[in-house]
């Protein structure tokens, strides 16, 4: 019947409107729900979520030492070349020549947080730091080295 | 014109409680004039003072709102608002008003120059003259006219033309666009507000402001008037939310496909008489919706409670009247931020198809109460 259903699509729109009228009535008068963080005025208490992707980070432990070997598997998945690995040989005790980086050159100003090289690290030797405050007076302090100088290798890291 | 009006019928129940009133200003303000200057200085006194009263409103009003309808829509999106300038960022529309006087009024190269700038100017003198027959408090209204609420459906259509002037003389194709839409979406919509408004007539058996007024002494048509009542009150502010251009019947501005519609090429205060003239709109339908359906100034009364309606009568009329206004346009807010943007063809479907229709009906069902005396 054309009339009971044209009743039926008055009755259900209003429903449906009164729906998402509920929803924002509630949130208007729960103010404890506002998500909003008063950026400047909380730089201290601000809490980042873990998942937040400020910038490439390499850590390193107490001595001195990281986990990159060299493998050059973050350069490749770059989509946007801003990561350059530089590889050196070291010598190890037994006499053999053994790839390691001399430097990870990032360059912040070509990333765009995309984690492609978290993801494709086999070592987890860089991960994504929550700063974000990057802005500077020269650009080429964007370019970073990500290893520490006279950093090592972790051993059992291959 | 009298600032007051003399309202002839006597209401031996609200002469029982003195109730603060605007009424007694008024009327020394006006015996005071006539002590002093000859009738037609007080007369020409008397208009300069309406004007700069209305123009002081229109001022008042535009800060308000705009800061009640920043916060509203803030709290509804789980933000804070503003909350920067002045105590909990109440100054912010004051500000924002200081910026557009000082901006630069420009006017585009191909724009026709004279339509141009007297668009927002129309806007607002039609905002203005709305302003006339709405009862702000008991006995006290500019213009006491007996077709009142005729007279403010037949002044709001008038809208329409600025909108349309403002979009055809900025040759461009936005605005143009947002103002045929505008054109289509009023001229459609006004059928049901008028239709809904005259439910209320049918009920109050009167056009003229006060009389409505008077009628709800016993109670409010929208109590009184049964579901009809309610279905004239539900369609009559979709309708007014249609009229004045607001989300979710935006289309005239439309901010994601038309940029901003019919105003797109305007800058600095003409933008702001604009603006302006939206949210005094607002203001003034919510203010006829509360006078035909909640009582306009008339204090809220339960049947027999005799201490209760007592000290409901002690609240001044005008704290009644503008309580029930900013309700009415709180309503249009959450409206606004709760729901999406029609397209074009489901918002002339929505008239035609259903509100038209049901208010028709609607409108048979309450002349048929108001003969049978069936309301209370």
């Amino acid at each position: 019947m054309f009339i009971v259903k044209y009743i039926k699509d008055v009755f259900s729109g209003i429903k449906s409107l009164l729906v998402g009228m509920r929803r924002t009535g509630y949130y208007f008068t729960h103010h404890k729900e506002i998500i909003t963080e008063q950026y400047p005025d909380n730089r201290d208490t601000l809490k980042l979520p873990e998942r937040f992707k400020g910038e490439v980070v390499m850590p390193h432990d107490a001595n001195n030492e990281h986990r990159c070997t060299g493998c050059t598997a973050c350069e490749l998945a770059c989509p946007n070349g801003t990561i350059k690995v530089v590889t050196k040989f070291d010598i190890t005790p037994d006499g053999k020549k053994k790839k390691a980086i001399d430097k990870l050159v990032y360059h912040l100003e070509l990333c765009t947080m995309c984690n492609l090289c978290i993801v494709a690290c086999p070592s987890d030797a860089i991960v994504m730091a929550q700063t974000f405050e990057h802005s500077v007076f020269d650009r080429a302090e964007l370019t970073k080295i990500l290893n520490n100088p006279g950093s090592r290798i972790m051993d059992g890291v291959e | 014109m009298p600032l007051t009006s003399a309202f002839s019928i006597p209401f031996s129940r609200f002469d029982i409680h003195k109730m603060w009133s605007l009424t007694d200003i008024t009327t020394n303000i006006h015996d005071w004039l006539n002590e002093t200057f000859s009738p037609t200085w007080v007369l020409i006194i008397e208009m300069v003072i309406a004007g700069i009263a209305v123009i002081g409103l229109f001022a008042v009003l535009g800060l308000v709102l705009v800061i009640m309808e920043r916060k509203v829509s803030a709290w509804m999106q789980i933000r804070l608002g503003p909350n920067r300038v002045g105590p909990k960022g109440l100054l912010q529309s004051l500000a924002d008003t200081l910026k557009l006087l000082v901006k630069e009024g420009l006017t585009p190269g191909g724009a026709d120059k004279f339509l141009f700038n007297l668009a927002p100017i129309i806007a607002l003198v039609v905002a203005m003259l709305l302003m006339a027959p709405i009862a702000f408090a008991k006995d006290f209204q500019l213009w006491n006219l007996n077709i009142g609420v005729l007279y403010v459906s037949a002044v709001s259509s008038l809208m329409v033309i600025s909108i349309l002037m403002a979009g055809w003389s900025s040759n461009n194709k936005y605005s143009l666009m947002g103002a045929m839409r505008s054109g289509a979406q009023i001229v459609s919509y006004e059928l049901s507000a008028g239709l809904s408004i005259l439910t209320i007539v049918v009920l109050a058996g009167s056009l003229n402001i006060p009389d409505i007024i008077y009628s709800q002494a016993d109670g409010w048509w929208i109590f009184k008037g049964h579901i009809p009542a309610l279905i004239a009150f539900v369609i009559f502010i979709i309708a007014v939310t249609a009229e004045t251009n607001r989300a979710p019947f935006d289309l005239a501005e439309a901010e994601s496909e038309l940029t901003a519609g019919f105003h797109t090429e305007y800058s600095g205060m003409k933008f702001a008489l604009f603006f302006l003239a939206e949210y005094v709109n607002v203001f003034i339908v919510c203010a006829i919706g509360a006078t035909l359906f909640l009582g306009g100034w008339m204090p809220f009364h339960i049947g027999n409670w005799e201490a209760f309606n007592h000290v409901m009568d002690y609240i001044p009329s005008s704290i009644w009247f503008f309580g029930k206004t900013f309700f009415l346009i709180f309503v249009i807010m959450w409206f606004r931020w709760t729901f999406p943007r029609l397209r074009i063809d489901q918002l002339l479907n929505l008239e035609w198809k259903y509100l038209l229709p049901i208010s028709m009906f609607n409108l048979i069902l309450v002349t048929a109460i108001a003969i049978l005396k069936w309301h209370f």
